[in-house]
């Protein structure tokens, strides 16, 4: 990763362009061309440090999510994870270092399309799944300031 | 703002990432039957009224060296969860605040702060500090350290355009 790849990540984490060819005017703002633009970012995808160029969307203003969490036996934990990692409404996953030792978002259409969910990995695992959703958020999201070391 | 259906229908396709080409709304929209010009008003209408709170890189702290991340809950009186969600939501540790319900007897904590950091001891080191000097270190609190990522993706609000299994 060089100077022009951390300018990248620094100062685009936040409002792409929303022009017609974006890219090509990211490339005029740090001096290299349109495809070379694209070029890094298909490599800092590749690489990972990238998830994907997108949209974070406030909780609650589109579409219903909630936290969930399910205490799993330590045995078949890495069943029911790859088991909930397999709805395509789920979109994050981790194992937590507590008795509840699974943590995952849930988003969908609406609630109901959220609540059908839960629903259905319960009966599947035969275990209970904590529903938190967001009553508040406080974040002021100023994306995240990466120190370079 | 009224978030559309058509809204929902950019964002659902926006859930892989923006295509990595020239012109990107045209291609983004070439999937969903829209045209370029109503893709960019669309998402600039989402990102001024704040439903897009940031449209951009994504990045992965993991991959980028912050390899240790933990949520921390936190108990608070409900008399005092706003006025202390509102703190710690401003704080440079924290990149997420949220409030949510309790579930008792089995969780009685209802605000929950995402902290990132290079290492665990660099993790500790910001609640401590966090904790420190917004006076909060008494309320009870726990961090929940990640210990294994399963998924990591973007959100899907539409339908879901394929089954669970």
């Amino acid at each position: 990763m060089d100077a022009i790849d951390r300018r990248l990540l620094d100062e685009y984490q936040h409002d792409l362009p929303l022009s017609p060819d974006p890219f090509h005017e990211i490339g005029a703002h740090l001096g290299i061309s349109a495809d070379e633009v694209i070029a890094r970012l298909q490599h800092l995808r590749q690489g990972g440090a990238v998830s994907r160029v997108g949209a974070v969307v406030k909780p609650g203003t589109a579409g219903a999510s909630t936290l969930a969490a399910m205490a799993v036996p330590p045995v078949w934990l890495e069943r029911v994870a790859a088991l909930v990692s397999g709805y395509a409404e789920v979109n994050h996953n981790y194992q937590r270092e507590h008795r509840l030792n699974l943590w995952f978002v849930v988003a969908a259409a609406n609630r109901e399309a959220v609540a059908t969910v839960l629903d259905d990995i319960s009966r599947r695992t035969g275990l209970e799944v904590l529903d938190l959703p967001m009553q508040q958020d406080f974040h002021i999201d100023l994306g995240f300031g990466l120190q370079w070391t | 703002m009224d978030v559309t259906a058509r809204d929902l229908d950019v964002l659902a396709a926006l859930g892989d990432g923006l295509p990595l080409c020239r012109h990107p709304y045209a291609a983004l929209g070439a999937g969903i039957g829209m045209d370029e010009g109503e893709i960019i008003d669309r998402l600039t209408r989402l990102r001024q009224s704040g439903v897009i709170r940031r449209f951009g890189i994504i990045v992965r702290h993991h991959e980028l060296g912050y390899r240790a991340n933990a949520m921390v809950v936190w108990d608070v009186p409900d008399d005092q969860v706003t006025e202390i969600g509102q703190r710690l939501g401003r704080c440079p540790e924290v990149t997420l605040c949220y409030r949510r319900p309790r579930r008792l007897p089995d969780w009685p904590y209802n605000l929950f702060t995402m902290i990132h950091g290079k290492d665990r001891p660099a993790v500790e080191a910001a609640i401590a500090c966090m904790a420190g000097r917004e006076g909060v270190g008494h309320l009870p609190h726990q961090p929940l350290f990640s210990l294994r990522r399963f998924k990591q993706c973007g959100a899907r609000y539409g339908q879901p355009r394929q089954a669970a299994e």
